[in-house]
């Protein structure tokens, strides 16, 4: 089988790689591994968030704040054509504070980003009674929040369904179940084997396999410096509204349920969820959200981040074989429309590119 | 719908569904006294509001949920006692 572009990777990165390189007319093949991979696309939180990406970072900054922008019509473009409901929702998110100490050193960086970026980033700081105004429910521990007004979430599963569904309506090959072994530079071209599959040829490569690439990185001379950082979650059952707006540890679902997370552990590859850490989710949302004691916890889960050295997304095309793209990044929901948008002109040398010179993995030489 | 079989019960226990009064036999778990006494649906389901009742009576399948107490509970698995209130777990309205 032969394609213009050939992308590793299934999950919600390599699929808006996909879907925004079929709009743009191109011929492209998806290979995605089975579900025994680590599928950070099917245990994420599901935010699409602009608060406290890119707080030393400016560039950073400024693409999540592209990508939340381009979101709404993304997501309509995906809804139109799955006819799946993302529950879009970009009405502003908190990140909710204990103590007015963290709060106010929280408050002095994101000035920090604000003047570095001559005025133009949206945050405010809430006390206790102004945040108490918005969302009647929270604890008497909670010492108040900063809102960033570009913050929001979505269905992320519907939405790794929707564009699953839009990739193949625009005549995308998906081949799932068959992990890629191995990447191989020919000429120009690529030779792409796989696990029980017939072997692809591609113009080009986009390896977008999340954790995959630390081992198909250097097969096309990338370094893809990246590692897995475990983060767990919980789900309680499904309830009466408890809160208006999600926050970066806890946010309330289309369907009802309460999804508790934001723990992070640097564990390797194990995506097992343990009792402490779920415990300690479920005191800390208490105390923000003191209702949810009575809630009946259904299910918990563990999955990995791919991060960075620095947390930023890797955007890089190889030196040494042209025709192969590295793109990774721990915020996939977050960055879906710009991955289905302006980054598509990166990837198909269009004359208008966007700037993507701070996200090079030259960045970690030192 | 259903009947009784067998024993004579020792003693009656008295409590209220969504406001109801339901009598029940002591020692009947909080589902097949309510089934007893003619109720099939204990609640609706927070995502299509479709109706639910007591399916496994064994504590596997999550359908007889009501609320006691303001905990969600499986009514198969705690005994019927007088007193007891009793509702339905609300059924969340669908965000935007």
């Amino acid at each position: 089988m032969e394609t213009e572009f050939a992308i590793i990777g299934g999950g919600i990165v390599g699929l808006s790689l996909a879907y925004g390189l079929l709009r743009r007319g191109k011929t492209v093949c998806v290979l995605d591994e089975g579900d025994g991979a680590f599928r950070a696309s099917r245990g994420n939180f599901g935010l699409v968030w602009v608060q406290s990406k890119g707080l030393h970072h400016p560039a950073y900054a400024q693409w999540t704040r592209a990508s939340a922008r381009a979101y709404r019509s993304f997501a309509d473009e995906i809804e139109t054509v799955s006819d799946l409901p993302l529950n879009l929702q970009q009405d502003g998110g908190y990140i909710i504070h204990m103590s007015e100490d963290s709060l106010d050193a929280d408050r002095k960086l994101y000035e920090g980003l604000r003047s570095r970026l001559g005025g133009d980033y949206p945050f405010e700081v809430m006390g206790h009674n102004a945040l108490k105004t918005e969302e009647p429910n929270i604890g008497p521990k909670v010492a108040g929040a900063l809102y960033c007004k570009e913050d929001g979430h979505v269905n992320p599963l519907r939405l790794l369904r929707g564009l699953t569904v839009a990739v193949r309506h625009l005549g995308g090959t998906l081949r799932t179940g068959h992990k890629v072994t191995d990447v191989t530079p020919q000429g120009a071209e690529f030779s792409i084997t796989a696990e029980d599959a017939a072997p692809i040829t591609a113009k080009k490569v986009v390896l977008a396999a999340g954790l995959g690439a630390m081992s198909l990185g250097p097969k096309l001379g990338f370094k893809a410096p990246i590692r897995p950082q475990q983060g767990q979650i919980i789900i309680t059952e499904k309830l009466p509204k408890l809160m208006n707006r999600p926050n970066v540890e806890v946010r309330q679902v289309d369907e009802g349920g309460i999804q508790i997370g934001a723990s992070s552990a640097e564990v390797g590859l194990n995506d097992r969820e343990d009792v402490a850490t779920i415990a300690g989710l479920a005191a800390h949302a208490v105390d923000m959200f003191p209702k949810l004691a009575r809630a009946k916890m259904l299910r918990s889960w563990a999955a990995l981040r791919i991060m960075s050295p620095d947390g930023l997304p890797i955007y890089q095309r190889s030196a040494r074989h042209p025709g192969a793209y590295f793109v990774t990044c721990h915020s996939g929901i977050t960055l879906a429309a710009a991955h289905a948008g302006v980054l598509g002109d990166w990837l198909t040398d269009a004359a208008e590119q966007p700037d993507v010179s701070a996200f090079g993995e030259d960045r970690f030489d030192v | 719908m259903f009947e009784r079989i067998g024993h004579s019960a020792t003693a009656q226990v008295r409590f209220t569904f969504n406001g109801e009064t339901v009598i029940g036999n002591a020692g009947d778990s909080l589902a097949a006294a309510l089934l007893a006494a003619g109720h099939k649906v204990f609640r609706d389901t927070p995502t299509t509001a479709a109706p639910r009742g007591p399916f496994c009576m064994m504590g596997s399948c999550f359908d007889c949920l009501v609320v006691v107490d303001g905990e969600t509970v499986q009514a198969c698995q705690i005994p019927a006692q007088d007193g007891l209130v009793v509702t339905s777990p609300p059924v969340p309205r669908a965000q935007p």
